[in-house]
This record gives structure tokens, sequence and C-alpha cells, in this order.
């Protein structure tokens, strides 16, 4: 029976949601589970940890510098005390900062891109997917824990366990020198219109074939009229048309919506694995053998400036 | 500065990615080409060597080939690199590269580090956090804009909701997203001059390492597949299928 420690980040809207997915995906592995919380102390955050079965939560406040360096060395004493087994994290931007540095810290390795954990007999086995998906590797630990895992969001569901508030030990970051002297001098969210990418119940997505930045004014205006979100593949991020935070794929955000439109995005393996678990994929493509049609419900060989219009004035007319 | 920039030869990823069946290691083929998202950091060294009178050198481990990928970076404008081509390597997981990176950086010598945030082919997308640590130095992740400022590096980072401004003093490590820079295109004399480049060809122990691994991939099989559904031309009408699929979908 495994002692498990999931690290979770605080977000604007609470515990991260990507961690108590994991945390939920951690009670079925046995054993004593903990949350390693980075974030304001407040109840609230510290009731829904333990309502998705932490029964202990190490708490870290966050300072004015990136945290990596110093939660790093923290977890590293902390780990000596109570022997974890496993540490979980999310991929994340703060997860894999620290994740990174723990694992160089502690001389263990970690294994990245994980959409599931399960028991095999006595042996962990961690699956992450290739090739867009395609195809799903097995691996397994050599030599001794605690054994790293980052696991990607959405590939488990949170669910509370109804648990009640877990225990708190306060964690106080060590000195670390000149490797913690990065510190954040400001903040700029990018103001959001509609729903999150990651919620949303439709996603309307574009790639090259829009052909201008302008060209992703009728993906805009479908997603209004649908009360969707917008995303984007990693070409028009690249090329500045719209804000990195649409990015769906390996390097942007994973999405799982009930629809998902997919105009002018040929489907390459980075894009596929970021949106393929979506329950009705609808594909608009000039070029019938883009690999999104592969994965589509519904493929249209067309124009998406010629069909999405219409789609719009099909739906204002509804 | 002197600026080391981690860069790594891939198989073209427009051609399909062969897996050895008893290794399951990909195989690499003597044509490979510098991973896409390198020329970024490639790009961002230069800059910064230039604005500061510097030199970059290029950090590399895998096997050699024919160095089609090491002589795209140095052809761009680099101005040597260091290649880490040891068969006992093979199958390393992203810690056992990072110790071999941070000896061949730290034998180089540097003020700041550039990387990728993760590789096109491996995509673990922890390496830059692992070397930081490794070498002792601050970590600023997911710049999608990097100024030298002195011995000050500032960067833009990329958070879930917009993006942070973050500085640390050098040496520093930072690991770039694409679209960091837009990357220069390597003229015909760089290309010449990319020929006569040094390429130090090294050893694991010849940086005085011997990593080991402690990951295996056990299996190896197909996901279950997604049924494709219909596929139409569009004649004019294909939008009226996607509204019945999205009233069928209870989203509208």
């Amino acid at each position: 029976m495994p002692n498990t420690w999931v690290f979770v980040e605080e977000t604007e809207e609470g515990p991260a949601t990507v961690g108590l997915e994991i945390l939920t995906k951690a009670r079925d592995l046995g054993g004593e589970l903990s949350a390693v919380y980075l974030g304001a102390a407040s109840d609230e955050n510290f009731a829904a940890l333990g309502a998705h079965g932490a029964s202990k939560v190490f708490h870290i406040a966050p300072t004015d510098a990136l945290p990596a360096a110093a939660v790093a060395a923290a977890l590293v004493d902390l780990a000596a005390q109570h022997s974890p087994d496993l540490i979980l994290f999310g991929l994340t931007y703060t997860d894999r900062d620290v994740a990174g540095r723990l694992s160089a810290r502690m001389g263990k390795t970690i294994l990245s891109n994980a959409t599931d954990i399960w028991v095999d007999g006595e042996t962990l086995k961690v699956t992450n997917e290739i090739f867009g998906g395609t195809t799903l590797v097995d691996s397994v630990f050599e030599g001794d824990g605690p054994y790293l895992i980052i696991v990607r969001p959405k590939s488990f569901v949170a669910e509370p366990s109804g648990d009640g508030a877990p225990s708190i030990e306060t964690v106080t970051l060590p000195e670390v020198g000149h490797a913690g002297s990065a510190v954040v001098t400001g903040s700029h969210a990018e103001t959001l219109e509609g729903p999150k990418l990651e919620e949303a119940a439709i996603v309307v997505a574009a790639g090259r074939g829009i052909g201008t930045e302008e060209g992703f004014g009728v993906i805009t205006e479908l997603a209004t009229k649908l009360g969707a979100a917008t995303g984007a593949t990693r070409a028009i991020v690249d090329a500045g048309w719209v804000p990195y935070s649409k990015q769906v794929g390996q390097t942007g955000k994973t999405v799982k919506p009930d629809v998902y439109i997919a105009a002018g995005l040929s489907g390459a393996m980075q894009h596929l694995v970021g949106m393929k678990d979506s329950k009705v994929i609808i594909a608009v493509n000039k070029d019938e053998e883009a690999p999104i049609f592969g994965v589509s419900d519904l493929g249209i060989v067309g124009d998406l400036h010629k069909v999405l219009p219409k789609l719009i004035e099909a739906l204002d007319n509804r | 500065m002197r600026v080391a920039v981690c860069v790594k030869q891939i198989p073209d990823p427009a051609s399909p990615y062969d897996l050895d069946p008893d290794t399951h290691f990909v195989v690499r083929p003597a044509d490979q080409v510098m991973d896409d998202t390198d020329r970024y950091g490639v790009e961002m060294g230069l800059q910064v060597a230039e604005q500061t009178e510097g030199t970059v050198t290029l950090i590399s481990m895998g096997p050699s080939g024919n160095l089609q990928g090491i002589r795209q970076a140095l052809a761009m404008g680099a101005d040597k690199a260091v290649l880490v081509d040891d068969a006992s390597l093979r199958g390393s997981d992203s810690l056992a590269t990072a110790a071999v990176l941070a000896a061949a950086i730290k034998r180089e010598g540097f003020d700041l580090v550039i990387a990728g945030t993760e590789s096109t082919d491996g995509y673990a997308g922890i390496l830059p956090q692992q070397l930081a640590e490794l070498l002792d130095v601050p970590a600023l992740t997911f710049a999608k804009k990097v100024v030298v400022e002195g011995d000050l590096v500032k960067i833009e980072r990329q958070t879930q909701s917009g993006y942070d401004e973050v500085e640390a003093p050098a040496p520093a490590l930072v690991s770039v997203t694409a679209g960091v820079v837009e990357p220069r295109y390597p003229t015909f004399k760089g290309i010449m001059q990319a020929k006569s480049k040094p390429v130090d060809t090294v050893t694991a122990a010849d940086l005085g390492v011997a990593p080991t691994t402690q990951q295996k991939i056990v299996d190896i099989r197909p996901a279950p597949e997604r049924a494709s559904g219909e596929i139409i031309e569009d004649d004019g009408n294909a939008h009226l299928k996607i509204v019945e699929l999205l009233e069928q979908a209870k989203v509208i």
C-alpha cells in the first residue's frame, strides 16, 4: 500500500483541477494519501483537498519568487522524514518546474505525460500516449522510489470522496541561494471572453486554414453564437495570430468537450493529443487527406470560409 | 555572455517514426534534422550573444549521424558545438540526459543556458528544470520573451491565464517556447561556414559522468481506435449536417 503525495497548486478557482483529478485517481492505489499544497492558507481549499481524499496536507505558502527551487529543496527534506513511495504532479507550468528540480535534487527519474497509473501484480505501471494518441506505452520504474510521475490533465475525472477536513502540516521553505533567485515582478492576465477553454461544453478551434489573423473572426463569431470557447493549433499561436492561452495540444491545453469543431486544422499529432477524447468531433478542412478526418464523427471536405458563415446564419434562423 | 544552447537532432517529424521492437527506442537514421523547437533557442542565443558580444555553443547528446541537424544550427550562426555521442547512453531518461548535458555545459563554462521547453520526439518537458538544478542556477521557464540587461535576465513567463514578468541574475537557465523570436534562415555564407566550424564529439567518460536510467518501457500497444465517422464533400449544404449533429449532441 503506497504512501502517495499529490502536488497541488492553487489557482484562481482554488486547488488546481488537475490536482483534484490526480487525488481522485490516487485513492484507487490505496494506502496513505497526502497533498502537497502550494497556495494561500484557506479552510475552504484545505477542505476541497480533504474532500478529494487527502487525509493530510503539507501546506507551503507562496512567495514572490518562482517557487520550484525552494519547494524542491523543502520536499527533499520532507520526503526524508515521511518516505513517500509516489509523488504525483499535473502537467502544468509550475508542477513541471517543481517536479524537474525535485527529480534532479533527489536523483530520481520522472515518468511524464502519464494518462494512467495502475498496479499490475506487484508492479506499478505508468501509461502514456505517443504518436498523437494512437499508441500506448507502458513504462515501469527501475530501482528504489520515491517514484515521480507527471500526469496529463483530464486523464481522470475529479470526484469528491466525501472525506472530512485533512490535518495540516505547515512547511517552511529553506533558503536555496542563487538557484532560488528568480522573482516574479509583475503578473498579467489575458482577458478571456466566454467560457474557459478547459471547461467549455463546445470548443471551436482553428488552424492555418483560416488563412490570416483576421480569418479567426469567423471562429470567434461561431463560438459566441454557440456559447463555446475558441481554441487554436500551435501553428497559429506561433504565428502570433491568437494568444498562447488558446493553444490546444501537447504543448497547450487538453480539452474534452461535448463537441469539438476543428476548422482548417489538419490534425497534427501534437494537436490531436489535446482534443481526441472530445465526445463529438466535427472537422472542416479542404484537404480530404487531413488526419483530423480520421478521428472525426463528421468530416466536411470544404472551405471553412464558406461552411462556417452558412452555419452561423442557420443557427441565427433557428 | 557565454551562451550554451541545448539542441537535439531528431528524425524528420514529417516521416513516420520507427520503434526498435526489442529496445522500444526510436530508430535514428543518419539523416536527422534539428528539432524545430530548438530553432527558437538558437535564435534567442544568437541575439543575446550579438547584444553582449558573446558566444553561442551548441550542446547536444545523441547519435551523430551525418551531423545534418547540428550543421543547421551552426549555419544559423552558432560558434561551435559539443556533441555527446555514446552508445552507452542510448535510451537515457531525461535525468540521465540532463546529467550529461550539465557536465558538458560546465566543462565549456556558461553565463546563460537556453533550452526549448520540450523536444518534439520525446516531450517529457522537464529536462530544462532538471538541468537548472544540476547546474545550481535559477530556471526562467516557459519564456515567450527574453531580455538581457547587464547581468539580469528578464523574461515573460507563460502562465495558465496570461504571463508573469520574471527576472533572475546570471548565470541562469531560460526555457523558451516556440514563437519567442522569429528564427533566422541560414544564409549561403552561413551554410558554407558551418562546414568548418568545430564540432567536439565526446563520450560520457570524457565528461566524467556515468548516469543510469531508472525507467523502462515494458509494452507498446495500439490505443483503442476511435471509429471514424461520416466524411462528406461540401455541396453547399454541409452546414446543415453540422446543425443536425449539434442537435443530436443536445448542445443547441
